[in-house]
């Protein structure tokens, strides 16, 4: 089975300070991985790595058969990479409607486009509401993002990223701040996404990880330390060791 | 033609430490919060006027009014920093730009008000006066003593910087005020007495300005475009930078006015713009 | 407000649609003609600087971009339509769009720099692009009249017909006109998918590129746009007044613009328009005080604005009318 999106021994230091070293993955098709690891594992930057927010120093990224290395964020999701962040990263001043419209118009290609009234693009819009509905956010498609209630903003992050159509979603910590009963709900609407969509979630909550993880990836000081199914993992005693080891008795 | 290069070197690099003075505390300050103070030079603009006023209507020896003018800027920086600007370190760089440029006019309004819009006259003592004779070369006491009055001043800040605690707290909260903060650094106060420190030094510059390049009402604006090249082209929060970046500039400029007198200022404009493409952060500059 | 709205498409046309303020503001525009035929000449430069300042209001208030040195633009259509009505011909039409192109052309090619910077470095970038072009005018005076300003400009009638009259009467009909119909063009680059994308990176840069927009290209578009729009302003100016002197470049008007729009309000469209009336209003109502004096009620005006009036005038009214209505529903 060919990868949707494989990297090849990317490398990043700041300073004397390794944050990735040797990451080398392949994700298939329609794959459900977690990415786990103590905090400062380097999950966020192989985030930034693929998504060309950070520039590795060595190594490469491909998506399909293409490599990707030097392309700018923007082209990379074009070709169907996406991602969510940690952190809001919303447009605190456009309603929902407003931001996925946004989305999927660059999408289009007609971002650009100055000499045509917004209204005239029914279909966007039609498209925008519809990735709400999914969500399960569309009765406050209307309002501004930053009356939005904190749960709703996650999903919103979640509705911008599948506006661009990916093959491949990468979401940093989805249920980050967001209450336990609250991030259940919020795992099933990742979980009932497209079938061939592959998705990679950081997530620290491990009952989260093995509920809805078909593969894990687990980090530790920049490196890869294994990468299995989670039976695998959970067996793993390296895992045990420096991970849920530490978690199971802390 | 060497002699000519050598005068202009040597008077550039005066200008230069003139600039050094006018901009060291702007970039410093800049470093640690990131706020766009645009008014820098009106507390040089106050210096200045009180060494104006000092050594003419009431007779006090220059050297005595140098003093004066430190404290009376650091002073007034210190007003300004607590009462105004403190509530705009948060606020967008836009409306930081738009308050200072406020108070640029205000500054250059109530100048022109109490002191009319004449350059104002200056007496320098003789000791400061005429020139010295060096290998046939003629070199301005005013100016030696500027240069003298700079590095030892640089000198005074690097070692300050280097070596005493507070000085490592500043450089701590320039590297990272998150992180500064989070170590128990006291950044407000730090830069309170940064932002005071760097005021007085403009008054400082203001002041010994007057000898070389005048003192009008409209100070505050005429420089503030060479304290922002210097402060940009020299990177946020390098002393080394800013000093480089204002010995390059004054020399330049210098030179220009020389040698290409019809260009005027453009061939510095050119060259901050080429310098700001090529290193964005400044020469010096991490960012 | 969105109560009202029943599907997407029709909140997004929601805000499209012409408010019947917007409608009776320009019809005040007519207003001079009758109410104050003497002020007609001061009427038509009012029309000029709010064209100025809405130039500045579609890279400032809509996609971020802080300039210090936005009379650049202005002052490149004044020379441009100064220079062409002196050696070439008058026909001021046709000299507004080639003084237009101008502008774009140049601002165009500046947008490659500026797209590539944020903050401080901005600011110098903008602020030192301005001053270089004043110097170069300064100092090519050959051409430019130095500053002495450019003499011999010979406009022709407008439509061979309308001359320039003392009275201002054909300055105003030309410049309001123009205004409006760059207003048009600005009103529907703002509520078009490409002012959706403005308002996004005014929102969020960094999300920009993760949602695959090409942020530098948008800005580059937008800075030109607005070039172009400067330089209508400045060609009207060279035009109506049949002079152009060095300060169409010089800093203070890239400052003034800049409070004009500030003080109206940015990123509202209306903004600049409402702040040149007031300010030049103003302006010539004090006219006797001496302009030192003047700058200092601006300096004033301006922390006075930051500290409690950070939307502008229009923005504070936004936000009394929004209260007025929650309150009687």
């Amino acid at each position: 089975m060919s990868a949707v999106l494989s990297t090849r021994g990317l490398a990043k230091r700041f300073g004397s300070l390794v944050v990735a070293q040797d990451l080398s993955l392949a994700l298939p098709r329609g794959v459900r991985y977690a990415l786990i690891g103590p905090n400062g594992a380097g999950k966020t930057t192989l985030i930034n790595l693929m998504t060309g927010m950070l520039r590795p120093d060595a190594g490469s990224i491909f998506l399909g058969e293409d490599e990707i290395t030097s392309l700018a964020p923007e082209s990379r999701v074009k070709r169907g990479l996406a991602r969510t962040f940690q952190i809001n990263t919303l447009f605190p001043s456009l309603s929902a409607l407003e931001s996925v419209t946004l989305a999927v118009l660059e999408r289009e290609g007609h971002a650009g486009t100055w000499w045509k009234s917004l209204p005239a693009y029914r279909d966007a819009a039609g498209e925008a509401h519809e990735i709400l509905s999914s969500l399960g956010i569309a009765k406050d498609a209307y309002r501004l993002t930053r009356e939005l209630a904190y749960g709703r903003q996650r999903l919103l992050e979640i509705a911008l990223a599948l506006a661009t159509r990916p093959k491949v979603l990468l979401l940093d910590e989805p249920a980050a701040g967001v209450p336990k009963d609250e991030s259940a709900d919020l795992f099933e609407a990742i979980s009932s996404l497209a079938s061939e969509l592959t998705v990679l979630f950081i997530e620290h909550d491990m009952n989260v990880v093995f509920r809805f993880a078909s593969r894990i990836i687990v980090m530790v000081g920049g490196r890869i330390l294994v990468e299995g199914s989670p039976g695998e993992i959970a067996r793993d005693p390296e895992v045990r060791a420096v991970y849920l080891g530490k978690a199971a008795h802390g | 033609m060497l002699a000519s290069l050598a005068s202009v070197l040597f008077d550039g690099f005066a200008y230069g430490m003139l600039l050094f003075l006018l901009s060291v505390g702007l970039s410093v300050t800049l470093g640690m919060m990131n706020f766009v103070n645009l008014a820098h030079c009106s507390f040089a603009m106050v210096g200045g006027y009180v060494t104006v006023t000092l050594a003419n209507a009431f007779g006090w020896p220059f050297f005595a009014t140098l003093p004066a003018a430190f404290l009376s800027a650091a002073a007034a920086s210190v007003v300004l920093e607590r009462t105004l600007y403190r509530r705009l370190y948060r606020a967008s760089d836009l409306d930081q730009c738009l308050f200072t440029i406020g108070i640029v006019f205000i500054s250059v309004a109530a100048a022109a008000y109490l002191y009319g819009t004449l350059q104002q006259p200056i007496n320098t003592p003789p000791t400061l006066q005429g020139a010295l004779e060096f290998l046939g070369m003629r070199f301005g006491v005013y100016r030696l003593f500027l240069i003298v009055t700079a590095l030892v001043i640089t000198a005074i800040l690097v070692a300050a910087l280097e070596y005493t605690r507070f000085g490592a707290q500043v450089r701590a909260a320039v590297d990272n005020p998150r992180m500064a903060r989070g170590l128990g650094v006291d950044v407000d106060r730090a830069f309170a007495i940064t932002f005071a420190l760097g005021g007085g030094l403009a008054g400082l510059g203001g002041a010994l300005a007057i000898e070389i390049v005048g003192l009008d009402h409209a100070f505050a604006f005429t420089y503030l475009v060479y304290v922002l090249i210097v402060v940009a082209v020299g990177g946020l929060g390098s002393i080394g930078g800013s000093f480089v970046a204002a010995a390059v500039l004054g020399i330049s400029d210098m030179a220009g006015k020389y040698y290409f007198p019809q260009l005027g200022a453009f061939f510095i404009y050119l060259v901050m713009i080429a310098l700001l493409i090529w290193r964005p952060a400044g020469l010096f500059g991490k960012r | 407000m969105h109560s009202a709205v029943t599907g997407p498409h029709a909140h997004l046309q929601a805000q499209v649609r012409w408010r019947r303020i917007e409608i009776a503001f320009w019809l005040c525009t007519l207003a001079p003609f009758v109410a104050a035929p003497a002020y007609l000449q001061l009427a038509s430069q009012i029309a000029i600087t709010a064209l100025f300042a809405l130039s500045l209001d579609l890279i400032l208030g809509y996609a971020g971009i802080v300039s210090l040195g936005h009379a650049a633009f202005f002052g490149l259509g004044a020379y441009a339509a100064g220079l062409l009505s002196k050696h070439a011909w008058g026909e001021p039409l046709s000299g507004l769009l080639i003084a237009s192109a101008v502008s774009a052309a140049v601002g165009y090619a500046m947008s490659f720099i500026i797209a590539r910077f944020r903050h401080l470095a901005l600011i110098m970038i903008t602020l030192g692009l301005g001053l270089l072009l004043h110097e170069a005018a300064n100092s090519a005076s050959w051409l430019t009249g130095g500053a002495d300003g450019l003499q011999g400009m010979k406009i022709r009638p407008l439509f061979e017909t309308f001359r320039f009259d003392l009275y201002g009467r054909t300055a105003y009909t030309y410049s309001v006109v123009v205004l409006f119909l760059t207003f048009l063009a600005a009103r529907r680059i703002i509520h078009s998918p490409f002012g959706l994308a403005l308002r996004g990176i005014r929102e969020n840069a960094t999300r920009m590129p993760a949602i695959g927009a090409p942020s530098h290209a948008h800005l580059r578009k937008i800075y030109a746009l607005s070039a172009a729009m400067a330089g209508v302003a400045g060609a009207l100016l060279a035009q109506t007044t049949s002079t152009v002197s060095l300060e169409v470049l010089s800093f203070q008007r890239s400052a003034d613009v800049l409070v004009i729009l500030i003080l109206g309000g940015a990123g509202r469209l209306y903004g600049g328009i409402v702040g040149a009336i007031i300010y030049m209003v103003a302006r010539d109502q004090f006219s006797g005080i001496s302009p030192q004096f003047w700058y200092f009620w601006i300096g004033l005006l301006l922390v006075v604005v930051v500290m409690f009036l950070p939307n502008g005038i229009l923005g504070g009214l936004a936000k009394i009318t929004a209260r007025w209505q929650r309150k009687a529903p």
